[in-house]
């Protein structure tokens, strides 16, 4: 890592395993979910959920597990439980497609709004998941935006392109990859300059896509820091190392 | 007709022939066992040839019209040569028997006339059989089936594609009653195993069988009651499961004279290449006719290809034939063999299989040959004529493996043969031939659970059992019920089953037969595609089709890295897709070492020759002297096991603790129970940090001496409850066997239309399926399917718990001053494995990741940090 991403990042290890960085100057720290936690304005933003996977390919005929949805409601619970954020941001594909939300299970649902109540719950729109929030605003607890701001940072689902000074994004579920000992391990990561940042997908049936694809480099003019999601730690990976 | 025929060509009628004729006109099954060269094939058409040569005139349609004989065999390959040789009697005798071959690379066109007008033979594969059983209208299509011939029977019945196969065959068997089954084996150990997986039906005599019907005897759920049973199912069976299964054996050959190479007199201690001896091997082959040289791994054929040629001073034709190779390149290496323009060709258990190559003079086995059995096959391809022995060239690798070679000529010339466990049915193979019924036709519960009781590998499957499967096809077999609106097979208003839709069948056919292999990449000379528009940086991109190899062999590589493959040396420049990208390399010398361990351990039975041979000195004597001497140190500095008992060595060496143990039990068990006593090592703190093994020996290192340990208690048998099951769980390799299951149980499609899912896909999200399936529902039927795969298969569980049985209270410990002589070979052994199980993943992401110690790096950011965010998270 260069001195000036050291700088710009002036990472710390958390006792939780997480990182500490900076973004754009905002203090953030890099959970060992894969979600983002936002210290002075206490909110949580994770990417990507696309609750209802699992039946989304059931419908479709392949007869995925349909246990994604309370899979993923488990770790963001774990994470609520443990930070008590006064406001939780999803940012964006929350659920897989336009009827996902009915699919849900009765339990799921529930679950859902439970830990909705009592903070501020926003649903930021992305791709998948437009016409699901659309369709059950009546059903969800929570506002639905496009984007907003966040003190020094900017929240949207899809990152736009050039230089995009404290956005972050998800949508494209960076995932990186190291080798040693014959063995290849991939996991996904967070990518992050300490300008911007691209969010790891939270969702339990989630792929990735390579964090040297050009549409995730791409988005950085120096060499990011890929920060891949370890059993109990955030590892900080050097990008010379990735295969 | 017939007889006149045979005379024409000089030729009378075998034995084995004329009783395959005679088992046919009783009507019976038959099972034919005879050695290579002895003209099984033919036997096995024989009758069908003469049933046909006899009928009146064919109806063009209607019935009689259909398929007469369906021949199947388990390599495409074969079906065009057997083409080619059943042409011959048919043209030559003037018969008016149309034959014709159907695999995978059949034109669509041709396959499209076959329906409408099918041949009265039909050469085919398993594969395709399965998809047959998915036609619509497959009952109507096989209703004049008189006889199916099974090629090579042995090497395919114990396996999940003979699961498939005895699957298919119960299926037609319901098609066509009268269909006789006919297969054709090698010689084995036991065709009584084999007539019992071929025998349709319940075996009349249940303590005979080696498939006993386990249901029979327990109770019944009360809900399957009202099913027809017994004598009711034979009758609607019809006559083919009343027949027996007629053993016929043909003559043996002569036997063949096997010699072992001792390259000048020495064997080498250790290795597992046969390095030292290829200019020998050379030598034998400039004085050889056509010679074929078997190793072990398709990487052992690379290196012994390169080594061959880097002294072929005469330039003789040799060639390379493995599974990697792609198909075209082998096929032009197999059309020169037969052409005679080859003198060597170097190959893997690719060339094991029944084609007959042209004439082979020698076969050279280089390195150790594993089982009796699959040597027997090897030797087989040298000579293709009874009456004249077949040579061989058998070239051990290291001391250990001489003993190896040493027993398996002394099998060999006992014709004592490796005998395979009894093989249960898999129920990820069940769930694919199930929905397989439902896309051909609604099929009735209790019906279809009679006929797959009546298939060998299922006589034990349970009503309950069978039922967990059907619902696995239906919804996915989840125990939350939310998919029901989303079943792939549907009740019909009399209560059958039948596809939801012709989309959902149309699924089926494409992944139907996928019996799945190890994810492959295609590996392809990379090109860079100039970049025409707008100046972006240049692309590579695959272009001609080297080979394939297991997608897991390049996860290890950077790009740049050198390997060997088909016989060159090549650059790596990464993946694209389902392509990996090379380019040719300058380097001679390959960065990456190409190794594979044995792909199949020592038979059980060869095992126990070795173990036999080690404790017996009288039997030492016809060994090399240097073989001898180093028994005869090994006695001198430590013990001589005997065959009964464990020898257990340990000693220091540098900075570490070593337990070397030698089971002689193969590979796979031996890797299997390393990574169980590592386990018990860590609990018991005694630091264990790596190990390695043979199919001979094993050899654990740790921090901390292990001589002090109760070494009864370490080895003790219940390691396979708990310390399995957990370590299990965690494994890389249990998500690659369920991955496997989910694709062939057709939970996962492979192919869509439209779009085929690439291995790296399918094996990242299988994983993501596995951690919350396991969390989930750990009962689940696939689950379940995977740890019994994973058992049986790659872990060798069932081997390692014989093992442990047999040395219970019979370990020889022997704490050592340093190495004795035999455990060289296992500690200059490659492919080390650090001791990390499921804890690998993080210690090498740990590894690859910045220094960002805790301890120091807190405090240097803290130092400045601003106050109100110290111990915020």
């Amino acid at each position: 890592m260069n001195a000036a991403l050291r700088q710009a990042l002036s990472p710390a290890r958390c006792p939780s395993g997480g990182l500490r960085v900076h973004i754009e100057g905002e203090p953030c720290v890099l959970r060992c979910s894969g979600a983002l936690w936002v210290l002075n304005h206490r909110t949580l933003i994770a990417a990507d959920l696309h609750l209802e996977k699992g039946s989304a390919f059931a419908a479709r005929g392949q007869m995925l597990p349909p246990y994604d949805s309370r899979a993923t409601l488990d770790r963001l619970e774990a994470e609520i439980d443990a930070l008590q954020p006064a406001a939780v941001v999803l940012l964006g594909d929350s659920f897989h497609d336009a009827r996902s939300v009915g699919r849900m299970a009765a339990d799921d649902k529930a679950r859902l709004d439970r830990l909705a109540a009592g903070r501020d719950w926003i649903w930021l729109e992305g791709n998948h998941d437009i016409a699901a929030l659309a369709g059950a605003m009546d059903d969800l607890v929570g506002e639905v935006v496009e984007t907003m701001a966040l003190g020094s940072l900017r929240l949207i689902h899809e990152p736009q392109p050039s230089v995009q000074p404290g956005e972050i994004a998800g949508h494209l579920h960076p995932a990186a990859r190291v080798a040693a000992h014959g063995r290849g391990v991939r996991r996904p990561c967070f990518v992050t300059d300490g300008r911007r940042a691209v969010l790891p997908a939270f969702g339990a049936f989630t792929g990735g896509l390579d964090v040297r694809d050009p549409a995730i480099a791409g988005l950085f003019a120096e060499p990011p820091m890929a920060a891949a999601l370890g059993r109990d730690r955030v590892h900080a990976l050097a990008w010379e190392t990735l295969r | 007709m017939f007889a006149d025929w045979f005379a024409s060509r000089g030729w009378s009628p075998r034995r084995h022939q004329l009783e395959m004729i005679a088992a046919a006109e009783a009507g019976s099954h038959a099972l034919l066992v005879a050695p290579t060269g002895g003209g099984k094939t033919l036997a096995g058409f024989l009758p069908s040839l003469v049933e046909l040569a006899e009928r009146g005139p064919r109806p063009a349609f209607g019935p009689g019209s259909g398929v007469h004989t369906l021949y199947l065999s388990p390599l495409k390959a074969l079906t065009t040569d057997v083409e080619r040789n059943l042409m011959t009697p048919i043209r030559e005798i003037g018969l008016n028997i149309h034959v014709e071959s159907r695999t995978g690379d059949t034109k669509q066109s041709k396959k499209a006339r076959q329906r409408e007008f099918p041949p009265d033979i039909l050469l085919t594969t398993p594969e395709q059989l399965a998809l047959f059983c998915a036609w619509d209208g497959a009952r109507e299509y096989f209703a004049d089936l008189k006889c199916v011939v099974l090629d090579e029977v042995h090497a395919i019945w114990s396996g999940k594609r003979g699961d498939l196969l005895s699957l298919g065959l119960g299926r037609l068997q319901q098609f066509a009653p009268g269909m006789r089954r006919v297969a054709l084996s090698a010689t084995v150990d036991d065709p009584e195993m084999i007539a019992g997986w071929l025998r349709p039906g319940r075996p009349s005599t249940a303590a005979r069988s080696p498939y006993p019907f386990h249901g029979e005897g327990t109770a019944r759920p009360v809900s399957s009651l009202s099913r027809s049973d017994g004598e009711g199912d034979h009758a609607k069976h019809g006559g083919g499961v009343d027949r027996d299964v007629t053993i016929v054996r043909g003559d043996p050959g002569a036997p063949p004279v096997i010699d072992v190479l001792v390259s000048e007199g020495h064997v080498p201690w250790a290795g597992h290449t046969g390095q030292h001896a290829i200019p020998e091997v050379y030598e034998a082959l400039k004085r050889s006719g056509m010679t074929l040289i078997f190793v072990n791994t398709r990487w052992q054929a690379e290196f012994v290809f390169q080594s061959l040629w880097a002294i072929n001073e005469d330039d003789l034709p040799i060639a390379l034939h493995h599974g990697s190779l792609a198909a075209e390149q082998r096929r032009k290496v197999e059309a020169a063999m037969a052409r005679g323009d080859l003198r060597a060709v170097v190959c893997t258990s690719t060339l094991d299989l029944g084609i007959d190559w042209g004439d082979v003079d020698l076969v050279i086995q280089l390195a150790a040959p594993k089982g009796a059995s699959r040597l027997v096959q090897r030797i087989g391809r040298a000579n293709h004529r009874l009456d004249e022995p077949s040579r061989a060239l058998m070239v051990p690798a290291s001391r250990f493996e001489m003993l190896e070679c040493q027993a398996a000529r002394e099998a060999v010339a006992a014709n004592a043969f490796d005998w395979e466990p009894v093989h249960t049915g898999t129920l990820d193979t069940l769930a694919q031939h199930v929905m397989g019924c439902a896309c051909s036709e609604p099929f009735a519960m209790d019906d279809l659970y009679t006929e797959i009781t009546g298939c060998g590998p299922y006589r034990g499957l349970t009503y309950e059992q069978f039922e967990e499967v059907v619902d696995l096809v239906a919804t996915g077999g989840y125990a939350l019920r939310t998919y029901e609106r989303f079943a792939r097979i549907v009740r019909t208003r009399d209560g059958k089953w039948t596809v939801r839709n012709a989309q959902t069948a149309q699924r089926h056919r494409m992944n139907v037969g996928t019996i799945v292999a190890a994810a492959t990449l295609n590996v392809r000379i990379a090109s860079r595609r100039g970049a025409s528009l707008g100046g972006a940086s240049k692309q590579l991109i695959g272009g001609r089709k080297v080979g394939e190899a297991e997608e897991n062999y390049f996860e290890q590589m950077s790009p740049g890295d050198t390997f060997v493959f088909a016989g060159q040396v090549w650059a790596f420049q990464g993946i694209n897709g389902m392509d990996a990208l090379v380019t040719h390399a300058q380097d001679k010398d390959p960065k990456i070492p190409s190794w594979g361990g044995s792909k199949f351990p020592m038979s059980t039975s060869l095992a126990d020759r070795v173990r036999a041979m080690i404790q017996d000195r009288d039997h030492w004597r016809v060994l090399p002297p240097d073989v001898q001497e180093w028994l005869e140190l090994q006695a001198a500095r430590s013990v001589i096991p005997d065959a009964e008992t464990l020898l257990v060595e340990t000693f220091p060496r540098g900075s570490r603790h070593f337990l070397v143990a030698y089971p002689f039990e193969g590979g796979l068990a031996h890797g299997t129970l390393c990574m169980l006593l590592t386990r018990r090592l860590d609990r018991l703190g005694v630091g264990p940090l790596g190990f390695v093994c043979t199919d001979y020996s094993l050899a654990i290192w740790s921090i901390k001496p292990m001589d002090g340990l109760d070494l009864g208690a370490l080895f003790e048998p219940d390691m396979l409850g708990d310390d399995l099951e957990s370590w299990l769980a965690e494994s890389f390799m249990m998500k690659r066997t369920f991955r496997n299951c989910a694709l062939i149980s057709g939970l996962i499609e492979k192919r869509q239309p439209g779009n085929e899912k690439t291995g790296r896909q399918v094996t990242f999200s299988t994983d993501l399926i596995y951690d919350v399936l396991r969390r989930h529902q750990p009962d689940h039927l696939l689950l379940k399917t995977a740890r019994a795969d994973a058992a049986a298969g790659l872990l060798d569980v069932a081997r390692l718990g014989q093992l442990l049985t047999r040395i219970k209270g019979q370990i020889r410990h022997v704490p050592l001053e340093r190495p004795s002589p035999f455990c060289v070979p296992v500690l200059v052994q490659i492919g080390r494995e650090r001791v990390g199980g499921g804890q690998a993943a993080e210690m090498i992401l740990d590894a690859s990741a910045y220094g960002f110690d805790e301890a120091d790096l807190i405090a240097e950011v803290m130092a400045d940090a601003p106050p109100e965010l110290a111990g915020a998270e």
